[in-house]
């Protein structure tokens, strides 16, 4: 990953722009962007995700939110605790940090054991319906308002750390949590490891009859992804001080598989730039002025973004990815 | 145990596991001919009991209604096939899942649009909002017989089909290996147009008949096709048979296990827990059955001979 | 312990009613150059994918240097020394011709549950993956991407990605299909220099080439061999010019 390439350049450029963007809605007095761009990097972060599963591992799972919203509700839980119950050490936020990784990470670990027994169309259905599962789980549970979800009274308490209620501090901690794990997914991809997951994406029968199977290591990458959503979900949760069963929804996933392919799949900062499209287009799309026969046109995007979406996996589908100067070569 | 509704639960079950059935047969053929994933089935649901509901609305009767209801989703499902997926077959399974899912956004929205936010009521004729008592001292309502019944006849009719006539045996043909019919110089296109057809009316009628018992909505297919997608899990991609077996298991499953669970659970646990834990762990059975079915059979219950993939 | 690398007994393959592989017996012995015969439809990609795991016997043993391994998973089978070739050609399309052997000889250097360090930057890894691809002549191709690659590079690159990961024994399923005549006039020497160090087995349509290669061949019709023997042996045999080589004349 030499900067020095145009789209190095343009790279970094987001990132350095990505920075700034406290000072710039300060300086505008404007906080809702910093909110939204927040909002924007979780998702991103989920997204890659999933991405060293869909681009790189060549897993079409499609139960990540499921992970998101089992650490999202680790935070939920802790301060319904703390806060009806009065017991304190649920708002420490380290707790909570540890519970959402432990808990997405062991809720992975599960779900993969069974669903990457098997292949194609069977695993794309069983992550769905396990996700699914989790989703009623939580539609179920009474005690943490079924339904409507929690909302969340206080922040997690990251004493000594950041105060996670500062919005500008929590944008930098999303901001450099994103940075980290881009490193990270950069070193995975390029590691013994990485070499391992691709080449089973590339081809599975040859990479057995090479002497590897590929299970143990594909269970170890939806696991580290797992993981990685179920800290996107902690963070969501701070940012978004609200948890609730619709975050796991099965459609969510496919938001999060929409982000992958429009950024364009198999590259370290596509699931960044998909982000961002998708949230720009949903905002872009919701505030069309335009009004036909006294409906406004904005407030039925989905009728314009679902036919887009066809018309981007027929016609468009190496997403923004090709649309940047030089070539990521994907593996 | 009260075996009355323990009877009553059951007839429930094999209601639920009928619609599943419906929906299932035409979503495991379209995967087991075209090899095509179609997350946008619930939406042909969806789209059916909307029909129904404005035909019912226009014709002031139920039948009329449900009867105008098949042949306009019949005709919506080989709109959506012409138009959006027949470019699909070729490509891999991602890219189905996403166009398909594109699918459902539009249809979602779409029905906001034309029917507005607020869901909608199928009002029954008379004869069928009933009771009878099949079983002496429970009363059970009728409508939800005729639903049993008629989902009987349509499994048995699609037997027939399948198993006795020239597109039956096509279809067979082509669930088991899918170069086959194309050597058997059949209009492929035109086979495929018809079976994706053919899902969708018989999606159409498990909306319709789902319509007047749950209420007519935005998003009902999305729910409905979780639980479809689990039953061709278990069944096996590609079999009907499949299907129709795991359909009743999952429709069974799910129902009694709801009803059930909480007193069963009141066995083993304090009941105030028992009652916070039973409906979470309630919704989980199917998949916990699922997971099982899987450990043992990776490939579902009825794998079609060939498709093993 | 024998002579033999590999000894198979009685093996059976069974789909439906249909006998693939109907009580073969075969063996190979170190060093030597075994070839496999027979019409189209006689069993020989069988036997290759049950000697390489690929699928599971329903009968018979598989001594491999004195090992049973009929049961061994195919991953394990690697392991134990044996490699192949795919008759389709079988390799990371989007890998380039180093990193498939990279992937090859990092599949026999210990797990790969390691997450930080580049791979293909691993001179312990480099090394041994370049000494493949010398083997069959292809280092100054060694940055190119494998689907850029001709037809008849990848089927070679098939044999280096198979010498990579260390084997006592090569199964070559037709390595010279499709090639240009150059190219397997160029492998059949290759193979000459390997044969010796490795033992061999060999399953090929070109006939020049079995019998200008092979130290001993085997030739089996509808699943059975019917005859072994050197080439000279099998030239006279007259069961296998009945049912085989009397075809081509």
């Amino acid at each position: 990953m030499s900067i020095l390439t145009p789209r190095g350049i343009i790279n970094s450029l987001l990132l350095i722009g990505l920075a700034l963007v406290p000072f710039v809605t300060e300086a505008m007095g404007d906080s809702f962007y910093t909110g939204l761009i927040s909002r924007i990097l979780i998702l991103s972060i989920a997204a890659i995700s999933l991405n060293l599963l869909i681009g790189f591992g060549g897993m079409v799972s499609f139960g990540h939110a499921a992970y998101i919203g089992v650490g999202a509700y680790m935070v939920g839980i802790g301060a319904f605790h703390a806060f009806e119950d009065g017991i304190d050490w649920m708002l420490n936020g380290y707790v909570q940090l540890l519970g959402a990784l432990l808990g997405s990470a062991i809720i992975a670990l599960i779900i993969g054991a069974i669903s990457l027994r098997t292949r194609g169309v069977y695993f794309i259905m069983i992550t769905m319906a396990f996700s699914q599962m989790l989703y009623f789980t939580a539609v179920g549970v009474e005690l943490y308002g079924a339904d409507d979800g929690l909302s969340i009274y206080s922040r997690s308490d990251m004493l000594g750390l950041i105060d996670m209620s500062d919005e500008k501090s929590l944008y930098y901690l999303i901001f450099f949590s994103l940075l980290l794990i881009l490193y990270f997914m950069h070193r995975l991809n390029g590691s013994h490891f990485g070499n391992i997951i691709r080449g089973t994406k590339s081809n599975e029968a040859r990479m057995r009859s090479i002497g590897v199977s590929p299970y143990r290591y594909r269970l170890t990458a939806f696991v580290i992804a797992g993981t990685i959503a179920g800290y996107a979900g902690f963070l969501m949760a701070n940012l978004n001080d609200f948890v609730s069963p619709d975050m796991m929804h099965w459609t969510r996933s496919g938001d999060l598989i929409i982000m992958i392919v429009l950024g364009g799949m198999g590259n370290l900062f596509g699931p960044l730039y998909g982000a961002v499209a998708f949230i720009m287009l949903e905002e872009v799309l919701s505030s069309i002025p335009l009004t036909v026969g006294g409906l406004r046109v904005g407030e039925y995007w989905q009728l314009i973004f679902g036919p887009m979406l066809i018309l981007i996996v027929l016609y468009a589908r190496n997403g923004i990815d090709s649309f940047l100067p030089g070539k990521a070569r994907a593996s | 145990m009260n075996w009355l509704l323990l009877l009553e639960q059951m007839l429930n079950g094999f209601q639920l596991g009928i619609l599943l059935f419906l929906l299932a047969a035409g979503l495991t053929l379209v995967f087991g001919i075209m090899d095509l994933v179609n997350l946008a089935h619930g939406s042909l649901y969806m789209m059916g009991a909307y029909f129904c509901a404005t035909f019912t609305g226009w014709t002031d009767s139920f039948l009329l209604g449900a009867l105008l209801a098949i042949p306009a989703t019949l005709i919506l499902g080989i709109l959506v096939e012409v138009i959006a997926l027949r470019n699909l077959y070729a490509r891999d399974h991602l890219d189905q899942v996403l166009a398909t899912f594109g699918l459902i956004l539009f249809f979602n929205e779409f029905v906001r649009l034309v029917w507005g936010p607020i869901g909608l009521d199928i009002p029954l004729p008379a004869f069928l909002n009933a009771t009878v008592e099949i079983i002496p001292g429970a009363p059970y309502p009728t409508y939800r017989i005729a639903i049993i019944i008629l989902g009987f006849l349509v499994a048995g009719l699609l037997y027939l089909l399948v198993s006795k006539t020239r597109m039956g045996m096509l279809i067979r043909a082509g669930a088991s290996n899918r170069e086959t019919i194309g050597a058997l110089g059949v209009n492929i296109k035109l086979l495929f147009t018809m079976v994706f057809g053919l899902g969708a009316a018989l999606a159409g009628l498990a909306g319709l008949m789902a319509g007047p018992i749950l209420s007519v909505e935005i998003g009902m297919g999305d729910g409905i096709l979780i639980l479809t997608l689990v039953v061709i899990v278990i069944g096996g991609i590609g079999s009907i048979k499949g299907a129709f077996i795991a359909a009743i298991i999952v429709g069974l499953i799910d129902t009694v296990g709801r009803s059930f669970l909480p007193e069963f659970l009141d066995l083993f646990l304090a009941e105030d827990s028992a009652a916070t834990a039973a409906p979470a762990i309630s919704s989980m059975l199917i998949y916990i059955l699922m997971a099982l079915i899987l450990a043992i059979r990776p490939q579902g219950l009825f794998p079609p001979k060939g498709v093993g993939r | 312990m024998s002579a033999d690398i590999l000894k198979v007994e009685n093996l059976i393959k069974r789909y439906g009613g249909l006998l693939a592989t109907d009580d073969l017996s075969i063996d190979v012995r170190k060093g030597e150059l075994h070839a496999v015969i027979g019409p189209n439809g006689a069993g020989k990609t069988t036997l290759i994918k049950q000697l390489t795991g690929e699928i599971t016997s329903d009968g018979g043993t598989v001594l491999f240097d004195g090992k049973d391994i009929r049961r061994y998973p195919e991953p394990k089978r690697s392991h134990v020394g044996i490699a192949r070739s795919f008759q389709i050609t079988t390799l990371f399309q989007n890998f380039t011709v180093l990193e498939n052997v990279i992937l090859a000889v990092q599949s026999h250097h210990g797990h790969s549950f390691r997450f930080w360090k580049n791979a293909n930057n691993d001179p312990d890894l480099i090394e041994p993956a370049l000494e493949a691809l010398r083997q069959m002549g292809m280092e100054n191709r060694k940055d190119v991407v494998v689907s850029e690659l001709s037809h008849g590079e990848q089927r070679q690159l098939e044999i280096s990605v198979a010498l990579a990961t260390n084997p006592k024994m090569l199964l070559l399923d037709e390595p010279m299909a499709g090639m240009s005549v150059e190219d397997s006039t160029k492998l059949i020497a290759t193979l000459k220099e390997l044969k010796g160090r490795l033992s061999i087995l060999l399953i090929e349509h070109d006939m020049d080439a079995v019998f200008s290669l092979a130290d001993r061949i085997t030739v089996l019709v509808y699943g059975r061999a019917i005859a072994t023997g050197t080439p000279e042996e099998i030239r006279s045999n007259d069961e296998v010019r009945q049912a085989y080589l009397g075809e081509e004349d």
